[in-house]
């Protein structure tokens, strides 16, 4: 399982790299779908059917409405050459990956081997969640009953978001 | 924004029914199986995408549309919000209490008031995911 993880994540780094560098803006998007595709197969090896449905629905509703926003405007990519303050910036971001490489390789040390973390809080949610929230899909008790302060937060970041675009591409604000 | 060609439509008649019937089992059925309003709401959304896709339609109709889409997210919103506060009223000081009885375990109607959480959530996330793809459409209509 670890190797087959390993195999589509490696696959991931391969299409958001090449999204990076494609000189179609169509073909980036579509090696954009390569990355959340693969993700939705992780989830289901890792067994998380809710988070994969999801994933998998919300992946290709934007893949939609990226490839209209390409098709309707332009596919091309407007490129920039490297002035000084975009190497410094290069230099900066390659000294920030070695040290989050540092600190990742000394931190794994001390985590609990794949797939057998056991937290405190966890225990307590699955312990008789079915009894006390009432509902057979442990997710949906979790999303709903013990965290539902998090959900309600998560649905109005959603309508804010939609005011926001509404604001922004409203008829006046054009002119 | 025009409409696509009659194998499109024909197509999209005999499909988005069928997708928007799916999104709502994956609604109600949240509390029992994999998905949620969240899910749900999104394949909903998909349907009412694949229609105006494949139809088109004129400016007016589709700012119609747009109007009333703001309004049903707002309404779900609020019913959502409302629902969490149930509970203070009751007397039990408690944020997202669940007020109605539980009933059996697996059981379509149990779980209180989750399922009713689930679709209005659901209700909420179709509408804005539309409202996201309507509002693009129609800013391009305006330029032309």
């Amino acid at each position: 399982m670890e190797l087959a993880l390993t195999i589509i994540t490696g696959f991931m780094v391969i299409g958001a790299i090449y999204a990076i560098h494609a000189k179609d803006l169509l073909s980036a998007v579509i090696a954009c779908g390569i990355v959340g595709y693969g993700l939705v197969i992780c989830f289901l090896l890792l067994k998380a059917p809710d988070l994969a449905i999801v994933q998998i629905v919300v992946d290709t509703m934007s893949l939609i409405i990226m490839v209209t926003v390409v098709l309707n405007t332009s596919r091309e990519e407007p490129y920039y050459g490297l002035d000084s303050r975009g190497r410094t910036l290069a230099v900066a971001a390659l000294a920030l990956i070695i040290a989050l490489l540092y600190y990742f390789v000394i931190s794994t040390g001390h985590l609990d081997a794949f797939g057998e973390s056991h937290l405190r809080m966890s225990e307590a949610y699955m312990n008789g969640a079915a009894e006390k929230t009432g509902s057979a899909n442990l997710v949906t008790g979790v999303v709903f009953d013990f965290r539902g302060y998090d959900t309600l937060g998560e649905a109005t970041v959603l309508v804010t978001a939609v005011l926001g675009v509404i604001a922004i591409l409203r008829l006046k604000g054009k002119k | 924004m025009k409409g696509m060609t009659t194998i499109v439509k024909k197509t999209t008649q005999i499909l988005a029914g069928i997708i928007f019937l799916y999104g709502a089992y994956v609604v109600i059925h949240g509390h029992l199986t994999p998905g949620g309003g969240f899910a749900g709401g999104v394949i909903m959304a998909g349907a009412f995408i694949l229609v105006t896709l494949a139809f088109g339609g004129g400016f007016l109709n589709l700012k119609k549309e747009e109007t009333g889409s703001t309004a049903t997210e707002n309404i779900a919103v609020l019913i959502v919000i409302i629902l969490s506060l149930v509970g203070l009223f009751l007397g039990a000081k408690v944020f997202f209490l669940n007020f109605l009885p539980r009933g059996t375990v697996g059981e379509l109607v149990s779980a209180g008031v989750l399922p009713l959480y689930n679709i209005f959530v659901g209700i909420e996330v179709t509408s804005s995911i539309f409202i996201l793809f309507l509002a693009l459409v129609i800013f391009k209509e305006e330029d032309t």
